[in-house]
């Protein structure tokens, strides 16, 4: 029940909020957007820590609001949702790798590669059903193919990808038993090994860029206002997870790509969300604050400190490990804090109120023209 | 669906873009004139007892009259009140009282304040202060995003135009939540026990009663005719009528909200008649449908696909260690 109310916006949290903002309300009647401070609503904005003071980079908005309580409804959406996100990149990247490392003879990469991929995509299969609650639920989402709805997408293109990284799995599985084992069907999948592991390869991409999409369709302020770059942040991200695994995985001596992986990744997954702060304007607050703003902080660090890690760290195997935790962990992080903030964007009027009588002052509506 | 090329964005025929044939019915809907509105929330009750809609949220809000907090999966009406420091034209509140200036929760005042006295009321022993109230709904938009994004089919267009939850084929996924521009439609949570808990809920516009040619429950109890249900090209004129009306009475805050059918969300089907701007009444000024920027938003995802299947392999290229 308190969790009921809180999502409304209507727990203890929200009704003190509602108190001051009924003060903006009050004097409603015309809107004061991008002024100065007034009403007391909490102090928001990105904060610049220098010597001294703290100086507000952003200016308190001013908008009208109904008692301060959400427009838009929040995803009821909980961890489940940046599991399967992180999970999913981690699945995909991981199956690159594998890939790779079959067609250039690297095997421990490969075999770490493919276990590591299907035991992610278990992972994100668990949280998908976990949230819907129950498994026959999945099963709906095979009813229909729609093209509008990225959740239905993404389920298709999972279920091509899947069996795939499912095979080349099993077919690692048994390449490790000893000859004799080998019976029955059990002696055709070694004849898959290879096309198996290509067509995951193939097929992997989309599984890590697509959840992106699936959180920027939405009414969402701090996800919706950053479509153009979020795909880039999460293949980044997944491509980061990945090479960390190898490099937890793999020996040395055949972890070469995962480390030219990990810096790729780590530059492009920090570049892309520089970009996206800055495009996303006001509803970019909420990835610096509270909860959402101790992940994303924690995802830059460890990022650049495993992206650093695996660069220096090629002949100690304990370094190259380390770092790759401290990438898969950032990866995570990014995945929970970008969450995170759009969870908090949807509870706060302010996110969708602002940008809109933003865009309204600078463009008028939004009309269909021919 | 993906048919024509305004399917995403711009004036369509809903239904029609569905699939429906020429023969289907006119599209229905709702015109809310919130002027006349009297807050007795009569649709909310009725909508809940036709419905079956259980309650909660017994609890009080602590900031205003408002005691049905919000659209939700057990309140598909709320009737929103705002209190504002503002004369409304020619309403009488029926009081005899001071300048008002607080704002916060009004207290008793004592008696003699409230009585009043023949003959007494002049403009200025008239409170300034107005009350709006505006009984708000499911828009059943003609781009309506709940229903571009749910994976399963369980939100459909009707032969009415409208929009509406398959209690049996929802899964439960909440991503019509998240997607609605307007915080409507809602997974249902509590109470235990109650039906279709984690699933979605919202206003059917009373599919049933439609189908049995009956006018939907809240506009049927509706007693100012605020809530006028019909057709929705109809209403569209009966609409600007009451707003030109209300212009010559010198009521120049009247605004209809979502009856065009250029706007963000292709037009709604429920529309509003508004005496201030719209987020005063918990409504996004300039609401737009996020597949609106779906194209878009799959080419960028693509690209950053590419990118990851070039970037791994140039991982492999090169020194071989
Ligand atoms: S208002 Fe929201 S729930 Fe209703 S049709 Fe539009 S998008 Fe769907
Ligand atoms: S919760 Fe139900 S109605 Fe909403 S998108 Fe998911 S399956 Fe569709
Ligand atoms: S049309 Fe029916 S379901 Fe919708 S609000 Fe009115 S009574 Fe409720």
């Amino acid at each position: 029940m308190s969790e009921t109310t809180d999502r409304n916006g209507t727990g203890p949290a929200a009704a003190r909020d509602e108190r001051q903002t009924t003060a903006v309300i009050g004097s409603a009647g015309g809107r004061r957007i991008g002024g100065g401070r007034r009403g007391g609503r909490r102090p928001g904005g990105r904060r610049k820590h220098g010597p001294g003071a703290e100086q507000q980079m952003v200016p308190e908005a001013e908008f009208t609001s109904y008692y301060g309580r959400p427009i838009v409804k929040p995803s009821p959406w909980e961890k489940d949702i940046p599991i399967y996100l992180f999970a999913g990149g981690l699945a995909a990247g991981s199956s690159l790798l594998a890939a790779g490392a079959d067609l250039t003879g690297r095997p421990a990469l490969r075999r770490t590669g493919r276990f590591g991929a299907l035991a992610a995509l278990s992972v994100s299969m668990v949280a998908l059903v976990h949230d819907l609650g129950k498994p026959s639920r999945f099963l709906n989402m095979l009813r229909v193919a729609k093209l509008t709805s990225p959740m239905s997408v993404g389920t298709w293109i999972l279920s091509i990808y899947g069996p795939f990284a499912g095979a080349a799995a099993a077919a690692e599985a048994v390449a490790m038993l000893p000859p004799g084992r080998r019976v029955g069907p059990l002696r055709l999948l070694p004849l898959l090994h290879r096309p198996a592991g290509l067509m995951a390869g193939l097929a992997a991409p989309p599984v890590a860029a697509y959840t992106a999409v699936l959180l920027a369709d939405t009414a969402t302020p701090s996800w919706h206002a950053a479509f153009k770059e979020l795909p880039f942040v999460f293949v980044g991200s997944a491509a980061a997870a990945s090479a960390g695994l190898g490099l937890v995985g793999a020996p040395v001596a055949e972890t070469g790509p995962a480390r030219r992986l990990a810096v790729g990744g780590a530059v492009l997954e920090l570049a892309a969300e520089q970009q996206m702060e800055r495009s996303m304007g006001i509803t970019a607050e909420p990835l610096h604050e509270g909860k959402a703003g101790r992940l994303m902080r924690a995802a830059k660090a460890l990022t650049v400190v495993g992206a650093i890690g695996a660069a220096v760290s090629g002949r100690s195997r304990a370094l190259s490990a380390l770092s790759g935790a401290a990438l898969m962990a950032g990866s995570a992080c990014t995945r929970f804090g970008i969450f995170e903030a759009g969870q908090a964007s949807a509870l706060d009027p302010k996110y969708i109120v602002v940008p809109q009588r933003e865009r309204l002052a600078r463009e008028g509506p939004v009309r269909y023209e021919e | 669906m993906i048919g024509g090329k305004n399917s995403l964005f711009g004036p369509v025929d809903a239904t029609a873009n569905s699939g429906y044939g020429d023969d289907h019915p006119p599209r229905k809907g709702f015109f809310t004139d919130t002027s006349i509105c009297i807050g007795c929330k009569a649709c909310e009750v009725a909508c809940k007892e036709w419905n079956d809609v259980p309650a909660d949220h017994f609890d009080m809000t602590a900031s205003s009259y408002d005691n049905s907090h919000s659209l939700n999966a057990n309140q598909w009406r709320h009737v929103a009140f705002i209190e504002q420091p503002k004369r409304l034209g020619a309403q009488d509140p029926g009081l005899r009282a001071p300048q008002v200036t607080d704002l916060g929760m009004p207290t008793a005042r004592p008696s003699d304040t409230l009585t009043v006295e023949e003959g007494e009321q002049t403009d200025d022993t008239k409170p300034d202060f107005r009350w709006l109230m505006s009984s708000d709904v499911c828009k059943h938009c003609t781009h309506a995003a709940c229903l571009d994004v749910c994976p399963t089919g369980s939100l459909f267009r009707s032969e009415f135009g409208t929009v509406v939850v398959q209690d049996d084929i929802c899964n439960g996924c909440g991503y019509c939540v998240a997607a609605c521009p307007y915080g409507v439609i809602e997974r249902r949570r509590a109470p235990d026990g109650a039906k279709n808990v984690g699933i979605a809920q919202k206003c059917t516009l009373c599919y049933d009663r439609l189908g049995a040619g009956q006018t939907p429950a809240c506009a049927q109890a509706c007693p100012t005719e605020s809530i006028q249900f019909g057709d929705v090209e109809e209403l569209r004129e009966r609409a600007s009528t009451r707003v030109a009306q209300l212009h010559e009475a010198g009521i120049m805050d009247a605004r209809l909200y979502g009856n065009d059918p250029e706007d963000g969300v292709g037009g709604a089907g429920a529309f509003f008649l508004l005496l201030d701007e719209p987020e005063v009444y918990g409504l996004p000024p300039d609401p737009v449908v996020t597949t609106k920027d779906l194209p878009q938003m799959f080419n960028r995802a693509s690209t950053a696909a590419f990118t990851l299947l070039a970037g791994a392999a140039l991982a492999f290229v090169g020194r071989r260690r």
